[in-house]
């Protein structure tokens, strides 16, 4: 039997040229070792603690394209320009598969002066400065074979800079598009980096503009400095043939605080892996996830949140509402360690399974090498709760709309809990219509319009 | 005109009403009285569809309708309402889309449009102000933190609101405080039409005082063993309910 790995061992070794030719030497200067790790690891296997949910390598078995010559793939960003939360404002930036996307049609946002939002291959060609002390920094290729592969192929993807002391005054919203008229792997790869007191409040919204299979790794390098703030939310509607491999570091710095929300509305296989490291003192990390699936849609988050320095919080909130035969992971590990005094940590997973044949495997793990801290961890899978779904009725909310308005209830904790009002609002309607199964493959685009329906060729 | 015929009705197995024969007719308010397990509840629950309890013999009907052919939520869009004896709590959904929901259902099943925002909010307010619900419990969840007397008065809310022809109160008067069961029951007489009629549950002659019923029924253990005037409800706040029981002998082993 062939392993999933040798087609991409056999790409890397064709086209390895290609692939630096067409990319820069910050990126290129770890393709090599990336590779090596790759090999030597593979794929992990079920039994790897941190990849116990997801079968990785029955994901990565399809033959997909790689576009290793870094082609253009015209999109209309008017189109996807609709996929905008209304009434926030954003400065809107778009990546299409895993390039950053820049033609003539699409506008630059102002931003304040020292700002950067742009291409991570361009700035690195032009200030590799920027780039080379962080790239690959937390993602390590050695330690995770998605890293690897990412760091093996991607070429480009997205460059966010805030200077010191800087606040981003509006919300940048990033639209990754996938775009293909084949089934295509795209390897997306993202460094943020916030200075001294930089704030930022960042959205992502992950589309696909056709019905083809993806396959996607991205990779996303998050530095949070020295009481600078981070608010990063971001939300999946793709389609049942997405497979989203999604790795996500954020390093948090003396009195920083981050908040980081993923809401998948729409997926095919999404395993996103979210690692915190709080490794200076009064940080705050608060982590907040929804995840609605039905049919035969697989999500599995799994975070790790590392208390490295003493007197920082940690609060994490994953509610998850399955239907279907739809199966939800949830893994967190909260990792104390010595010396981490005065750690407080707060974990909940609570989820609801709709149907007898949804799955959800939950496993919150405390993990505490100091003494003097506050940790607490929960998780709960239930049904709709029957009394509830009666007494509606005999008010006489039918039996569909009473499932609905309790499901809503349900994840509604998570999206009030957004600090974006204008997010939340928009959220707070995108669910509702999921739950009716009004939502599109982009809903996010207006109603009942496919993105695909109206391409430009 | 609500008519119940030879009703047996039970839950997992287990028999509970062996035979109810009731008519209620428009504009007439009977009580229920009867101690407890005796079925009063039970008889409630299978009036307005709850799916745990299987019927296996009788009938029901509402205005020549059979009842027990329609859904919970069908019922009580043909006028049906049960003040629940203990009303959930349900956490994330508000007061006013609840409510919203199930007017608009209602008013849906009739052919009617959705009420326009502005207006539901103002019959919200009118609403409130029958049973002195405070504005507060209204913004909340539904039954969310309320305490007992609370909910029995969101209870009644909710019925002004909904406006059934035939109103069930189960023990709505049990945690409620003096004062509050007087505004209670005012709330509950202003909302009486010679078109609505109601089955009122109590242990008490209390709320009766307030709520004049023109007939009472006295069940025991899943049979209703008599049914006379309001004057009977007074006897039974002095004498108890043994002087009803069925001849010694009779029906010994279903008490045991
Ligand atoms: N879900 C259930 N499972 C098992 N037995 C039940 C269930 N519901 C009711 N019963 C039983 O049926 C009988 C009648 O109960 P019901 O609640 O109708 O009494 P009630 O007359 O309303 O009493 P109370 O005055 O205490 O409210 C009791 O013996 C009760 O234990
Ligand atoms: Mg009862």
């Amino acid at each position: 039997m062939m392993r999933s790995e040798q087609q991409y061992i056999d790409l890397f070794t064709a086209h390895h040229e290609a692939l630096s030719a067409h990319s820069v030497p910050a990126m290129n200067a770890l393709r090599e070792q990336a590779f090596e790790d790759f090999c030597r690891m593979g794929f992990p296997t079920q039994k790897v603690e941190r990849y116990k949910y997801t079968d990785v390598a029955e994901a990565f078995a399809p033959d997909y394209g790689v576009n290793v010559r870094g082609l253009a793939f015209p999109v209309n960003p008017y189109q996807a320009f609709r996929c905008d939360v209304p009434n926030l404002s954003t400065s809107l930036y778009f990546v299409v598969n895993d390039r950053f996307y820049d033609d003539e049609t699409v506008k630059r946002p102002s931003l304040p002066e020292g700002v950067i939002i742009d291409s991570l291959s361009r700035v690195a060609r032009e200030r590799p400065q920027l780039v080379e002390p962080y790239y690959g920094r937390l993602a390590r290729s050695s330690k995770d074979a998605i890293n690897a592969l990412n760091t093996m192929l991607a070429q480009d993807g997205l460059f966010i800079y805030v200077p010191r002391n800087l606040a981003v005054p509006r919300p940048i919203q990033v639209v990754n598009i996938l775009r293909a008229d084949v089934p295509l792997m795209a390897n997306r790869r993202t460094l943020v980096v916030l200075e001294e007191g930089a704030q930022l409040q960042l959205l992502i919204c992950d589309h696909a503009m056709d019905d083809h299979a993806f396959l996607t790794t991205q990779v996303v390098e998050t530095f949070v400095g020295e009481n600078a703030h981070l608010e990063c939310y971001e939300l999946e509607e793709t389609h049942s043939q997405n497979h989203r491999f999604s790795n996500t570091y954020v390093d948090l710095s003396a009195c920083s605080t981050a908040t980081l929300g993923s809401i998948t509305l729409g997926c095919g296989l999404t395993r996103n892996r979210t690692d915190v490291t709080l490794s200076g003192e009064n940080g705050e990390a608060r982590l907040i996830g929804a995840v609605i699936a039905d049919g035969e849609q697989h999500a599995d988050n799994n975070t790790l949140i590392d208390h490295r320095a003493p007197n920082c919080q940690s609060t994490e909130l994953y509610k998850y509402v399955l239907d279907g035969s739809a199966v939800g992971a949830f893994a967190g590990r909260v990792l104390v360690r010595e010396g981490a005094q005065k750690t407080t940590s707060q974990e909940t997973n609570a989820n609801l399974c709709a149907t007898r044949t949804a799955r959800m495997y939950t496993q919150p793990m405390l993990e505490i090498y100091a003494d003097d801290v506050k940790c607490s961890h929960g998780s709960t899978v239930g049904q709709l709760n029957d009394a509830a779904l009666f007494y509606m009725r005999q008010r006489g909310v039918p039996e569909d709309e009473a499932r609905l308005l309790l499901k809503f209830a349900f994840v509604g904790e998570v999206i009030d809990s957004i600090h974006l009002p204008a997010l939340r609002d928009r959220l707070h309607y995108l669910v509702e219509k999921r739950f009716r199964g009004e939502l599109g493959r982009c809903a996010g685009c207006g109603d009942n319009m496919k993105c695909g329906g109206e391409r430009q060729q | 005109m609500l008519e119940i015929h030879d009703l047996h009705a039970g839950i997992n197995g287990k028999e509970i009403l062996k035979g109810i024969d009731l008519v209620v007719k428009e504009g007439e308010v009977h009580a229920l009285m009867g101690h407890n397990g005796a079925g009063k509840s039970t008889l409630s629950n299978v009036i307005v569809g709850h799916p745990a309890y299987e019927v296996t013999q009788g009938s029901i009907t509402w205005n020549g309708k059979d009842l027990l052919a329609l859904k919970p939520e069908e019922r009580a869009h043909e006028g049906i309402f049960l003040s629940f004896q203990q009303p959930v709590e349900i956490p994330g959904v508000s007061m006013v889309n609840f409510m919203r929901a199930a007017l608009n259902a209602k008013r849906k099943y009739h052919g009617l449009e959705p009420l326009p925002a502005a207006d539901f909010l103002k019959l919200m307010r009118e609403k409130r102000k029958i049973v002195e619900l405070d504005n507060k419990l209204a913004n909340r969840s539904v039954n969310e933190g309320f305490s007992g007397g609370e909910r029995k008065r969101n209870e009644i809310f909710q019925m002004a609101m909904l406006e059934p022809t035939l109103s069930i109160l189960d023990e709505t008067d049990s945690g409620l405080d003096v004062d509050a069961l007087r505004v209670v029951a005012e709330g509950f007489n202003k909302l009486r039409t010679p078109q609505t009629s109601a089955i009122v549950i109590t242990h008490y002659q209390r709320l009766l005082d307030y709520i004049r019923p023109d007939v009472v029924h006295v069940l025991i253990d899943g049979r209703i063993v008599k049914t006379a005037g309001p004057e009977l409800a007074a006897e039974i706040e002095q004498r108890g309910f043994d002087w009803l029981k069925p001849e010694a002998g009779e029906d010994k082993t279903d008490h045991i």
